[in-house]
């Protein structure tokens, strides 16, 4: 039986690669071609298919993978936060600890854009990657905004005037200070998670509980060795 | 031309229909032979009289005014009409009542997912049957019902909705905490399940053994050494279990952590699961209070299939195309079998 117990995990790639390869490589598997050659998608040797962190959700629910690791980012976006809500099916089964950064809402220096937005039109224009994350936060807080998706660098959205706000993922604030940004909420903390399939999570059990006991019994430094922090992306 | 149909619905043109028309026909006659009784009910229901029973997951997603200005919702599944046609149609009949019904119900989609918003259901209800042999001829016209149609490597995920409040109450959870615990299993977050328990103040003992004993899942080894608090529903499994027949017993998961969001369902629940589809193709389970609501208060259980998922999973089995069937990994069958062993 292979490293991975005969099961196939969904990598991604980006910031949460090398956390994620670190720990396939302490669980014995050999990640050197995974390593290596950053075109190949599809690693039918050792059970690995490499996509972007947002996608691992969708090919998990479908079963593609039986289990997949991305970001709890991602999961907030498309997965069901209240019963009945829909999205996306997985199960969600460790918290790995590496990839941490903090969602946040941020706008520009100075005396808050957002806060006069809404003081004065009772709205704000919010710019996010995140709308759904946004949406949630901005209603469970009892505030009114337009929520603008951008798919590239959001820290223009505000510096060109379009949006009084931002939400979006940050490991060390970085990128917003330099783009004259201040964060004013934090959001939410997130990390990498492991996730599952709900059909492999049962025909799969004892495949997946190995994994998951062997993953457990994993020191701290193999957990989150070598793995950088996650850049607020763009 | 093109001329659109609303996403989520779709024409079945005659190749297709006659595939689902042999899937439903061998269905049809499993379930007479077990002497449940085709019905069919109005696809339209008045919203007042659904609203009886809790939707909660499948509330009915379109509603229209009708001349009155009475609200008509399109029915999102069929246990709760036909739990109306038993307490307006059969007010004194001697109980049991076996109904079966295939049926499209109606249900809201989020864009772009390809969700259905028409589903053809196949299922049944046994009404006034109560566990532990009512839930056993469920299993076991549910497995007949699958082995008819020649699907080959299912497996029926028994669990007990009623398992995880036990446990809460018996582990003294507070009251206010409860809910949001049994929300967060419901939406399959473990590791918000044990965010949510430190949250709650419940650790130690208390703290682990609500977050394993809902991952338990397997055979009936996982039944043993379970903690005093979740014995009444685990004894009520194996109750079950001890009144199938080898052939449907063994396709058995015990699966604790098996939890439903439809508000109605209180005693064993199930699914049904196949490694050609990474989705179950349909599951269900007791509905002991549900009638009472409608005023005929009788204990009943019953199933859905999906006769779409199911279709796709006997496509994918024969193909040995299906999700979990298909995937990149040289020994992709070999965790399968790990589990067929349990």
């Amino acid at each position: 039986m292979s490293a991975t117990n005969g099961l196939t995990i969904a990598v991604p790639r980006g910031a949460l690669f090398n956390g994620t390869v670190d720990l396939l490589e302490a669980l014995g598997l050999d990640a050197s071609e995974l390593r290596s050659n950053d075109r190949k998608l599809l690693f039918e040797n050792i059970g690995v298919i490499t996509m972007r962190p947002s996608d691992v959700p969708t090919y998990v629910e479908a079963g593609a993978a039986d289990l997949g690791i991305t970001g709890k980012d991602v999961l907030l976006e498309q997965g069901a936060q209240r019963p009945g809500e829909v999205g996306r099916e997985v199960y969600e089964l460790l918290d790995l600890g590496f990839g941490r950064c903090t969602m946040v809402l941020a706008s520009k220096a100075g005396p808050d854009p957002a806060l006069a937005a809404l003081r004065r039109l009772g709205v704000m224009r919010l710019a996010t990657k995140y709308p759904r994350i946004a949406a949630r936060h901005l209603e469970e807080t009892g505030r009114q905004a337009e929520i603008v998706e951008v798919k590239g660098s959001v820290e223009l959205a505000p510096l060109t005037g379009m949006v009084e706000a931002i939400v979006d993922l940050t490991a060390t604030g970085t990128t917003l200070r330099e783009n004259n940004l201040v964060i004013r909420e934090e959001i939410v903390v997130c990390t990498a998670r492991l996730v599952a399939n709900r059909v492999s999570h049962k025909l799969k059990a004892a495949a997946i509980d190995a994994l998951l006991t062997r993953l457990r019994e994993l020191p701290d430094e193999a957990r989150g060795r070598g793995a950088p922090e996650r850049q607020a992306v763009g | 031309m093109i001329h659109p149909i609303p996403s989520g619905t779709r024409d079945v043109l005659p190749e297709e229909t006659r595939e689902v028309r042999a899937i439903t026909d061998t269905l049809r006659g499993v379930f007479e032979r077990h002497s449940y009784g085709e019905v069919y009910t109005p696809a339209l229901e008045y919203e007042s009289v659904l609203a009886r029973a809790d939707m909660a997951e499948a509330r009915p997603a379109y509603r229209v005014f009708d001349e009155t200005g009475a609200v008509l919702v399109l029915r999102s599944d069929m246990t709760v009409p036909i739990a109306r046609v038993v307490a307006t149609r059969y007010p004194t009949s001697d109980p049991p009542l076996r109904f079966c019904y295939f049926a499209h119900c109606y249900r809201g989609v989020r864009p772009q997912r390809g969700q259905p918003r028409e589903l053809l259901q196949a299922g049944i209800e046994l009404i006034g049957a109560p566990a532990p042999h009512g839930t056993a001829e469920a299993l076991t016209v549910l497995c007949h019902a699958l082995d008819a149609t020649g699907l080959k490597d299912y497996r029926i995920g028994l669990g007990d909705a009623s398992l995880f409040p036990a446990l809460m109450a018996s582990l003294d959870v507070p009251e206010d905490a409860r809910t949001t615990l049994l929300e967060t299993l419901v939406l399959r977050d473990f590791v918000g399940l044990e965010r949510e328990l430190e949250a709650a103040g419940i650790s130690g003992e208390a703290a682990r053994l609500l977050v394993e004993v809902p991952q338990r899942r397997g055979g009936p080894e996982v039944l043993s050494d379970t903690p005093a608090e979740a014995v009444a529903a685990v004894t009520g499994l194996r109750q079950v279990h001890g009144l199938l027949e080898p052939a449907v017993a063994e396709r058995v998961i015990f699966d604790l952590g098996l939890v439903r969001n439809i508000g109605y369902y209180t005693g064993a629940v199930f699914d049904v699961y196949d490694p050609a589809l990474g989705t179950p193709i349909g599951g269900g389970g007791r509905y002991d209070d549900l009638l009472g609501r409608f005023g005929r208060s009788l204990p009943a259980v019953g199933f859905a299939l999906g006769v779409d998922r199911l279709h796709i999973a006997l496509a994918g089995e024969e193909r040995g195309t299906g999700a979990l069937l298909a995937q990149a990994h040289p020994n992709a069958g070999a965790a399968t079998e790990i589990a067929g062993a349990t």
